[in-house]
């Protein structure tokens, strides 16, 4: 598993990328009330908005890790947005990402690095 | 950056795990451990304890002495009829300004020979600036800064207050009366800002952490933060000051005029006499040219303040107030839109990140409120 500065989790599924958000960063948001995913086969640059979640709060954006292909989304969250805060590093995946570059991984933080950087 | 100030609330804040945030220059507890929608649902299920003493506690008393004539100069600054308003009894009032813009929203409740006003927490060096410089002559303004103030919110909250002030019972919504607890002097009006049933009480400075503690002991009692007052009051149509109304609303644009009671109104006995008389009068008989209104999101997108609201491809209005309702378990809104498009039923759509999603006007409150009347 590797994590970025945003709170992503990513996790590697042969040539996929699995992204979800920590639980920390679930925490952060409160309780979600909505997620907005986007379409499968878009392509996607890093950087780019790639989600949007909406908790009680306000509105924050999840951002591609890595360039790519959006191959899957977990429509799930369409009908019960709670599980980003019930289970953010299982259930509560948002989209699987073909990359074109597995390289682009070797930026990102370990679980230790993480776990510093909340800490 | 200024220094924020505290509430005599903040040791038990931090104590009872709050989250706190600035909010109108003070640290506030925007949540505690079970977050905004656990905290909305507690309060309507049972009873919610909120810290409101960053609001503003005002003492109008006449020179004269009699209650009458404060009642009389308060009327000079807002289109209500306070003069109406009877011993122990409260309403909700509005300052306005000469362009009929609101400067701030209050409550004035009458006592044996003053008025209490509660003045918002952003408003309030303002609202007492605006009272000394147009009431000064006829009036002692003294702002309180020896009390703290509590609501007690819900379907629990009269049997909870009861607990320690049995007399809160025979009170009705809008009931304002002073009771004593072991000795301390309690301000209570049966009112709030969540559509529950509930009371707002004032209490001293240094007797309020003890008052609040006995109230917390009571297991229907649970602190509830700034979140869940926001939705709550959002699900009971009120105005948030600063977000749905300010001084570039009326009080007709913004659907107030229940709070103008007709002897204020052309032909009343004291009609006009108000900041912006001129043009809420008129608006009062012709309409404005915008207003109000609730709108229901119909799809589960929140519709956050700013999100732009279109008939077809005209831009009609703006949403002053969007959140999701846990008790609706959907999406709420509140905004402005052109008076031609604010009938309970238009189907309009909203600008959300590009994407026009429908909403449609709705009446306010979006839940019933559970007032003891």
């Amino acid at each position: 598993m590797k994590y970025t500065e945003d709170h992503e989790w990513l996790r590697v599924e042969d040539d996929l990328i699995v992204v979800g958000i920590t639980e920390h960063a679930a925490e952060q948001l409160g309780d979600v009330v909505f997620v907005e995913l986007p379409e499968t086969e878009t392509q996607v640059t890093k950087g780019d908005d790639a989600v949007v979640i909406e908790s009680v709060k306000a509105a924050s954006d999840i951002v591609a890790p890595v360039d790519g292909e959006i191959v899957a989304v977990n429509d799930d969250l369409a009908d019960n947005p709670g599980l980003v805060n019930e289970d953010p590093l299982g259930g509560a995946w948002f989209f699987k990402i073909k990359v074109d570059d597995m390289s682009q991984l070797d930026g990102y933080m370990d679980e230790d690095a993480y776990k510093e950087m909340i800490s | 950056m200024p220094e924020l100030e505290r509430t005599p609330l903040f040791d038990l804040h931090v104590s009872q795990g709050a989250k706190l945030v600035p909010f109108a220059g003070y640290e506030m507890p925007v949540q505690y451990a079970p977050g905004v929608m656990k905290e909305h649902l507690w309060t309507r299920e049972h009873a919610g304890l909120f810290d409101v003493s960053h609001m503003g506690q005002v003492i109008l008393r006449a020179k004269s002495g009699t209650v009458e004539d404060a009642a009389a100069s308060l009327e000079t600054l807002v289109p209500v009829s306070v003069l109406g308003l009877k011993e122990g009894r409260q309403r909700y009032a509005l300052f306005t300004n000469e362009a009929g813009g609101i400067l701030d929203d209050l409550m004035v409740a009458r006592k044996d020979d003053h008025l209490l006003l509660v003045v918002n927490a952003a408003c309030k060096a303002e609202d007492i600036a605006h009272l000394v410089a147009n009431l000064s002559e006829s009036c002692e303004i003294t702002p309180i800064t020896d009390r703290a103030l509590v609501a007690l919110q819900g379907p629990a909250a009269e049997a909870a207050l009861a607990q320690l002030v049995p007399a809160v019972a025979d009170m009705r919504f809008m009931d304002a009366t002073d009771l004593d607890w072991n000795g301390v002097p309690l301000w209570i009006t049966r009112s709030g800002y969540t559509g529950e049933d509930g009371f707002e009480i004032s209490v001293p400075t240094d007797q309020v952490a003890a008052f609040a503690d006995h109230l917390l002991a009571i297991e229907t009692v649970a602190p509830i933060g700034l979140g869940a007052r926001d939705s709550l009051r959002l699900e009971a149509g009120l105005c948030l000051y600063g977000n749905d109304i300010d001084t570039t609303t009326s009080p007709v644009e913004a659907a107030l005029e229940w709070a103008i009671q007709k002897v204020r109104r052309t032909g009343g006995d004291r009609a006009g006499g108000f900041p912006g008389a001129d043009r809420i009068l008129r608006e009062l008989d012709e309409g404005a040219a915008r207003r109000r209104v609730g709108l229901l999101p119909q799809t589960r997108a929140p519709m956050r303040a700013g999100t732009e609201i279109f008939a077809g491809d005209t831009a009609v209005g703006t949403i002053t107030s969007g959140a999701f309702g846990p008790s609706l378990e959907a999406p709420m809104s509140m905004g402005y839109v052109a008076t031609e498009h604010s009938q309970t039923g238009t189907e309009l759509t909203g600008d959300v990140r590009g994407k026009c999603l429908p909403v449609t006007v709705a009446d306010l409150p979006f839940r019933p409120s559970t007032y003891k009347r």
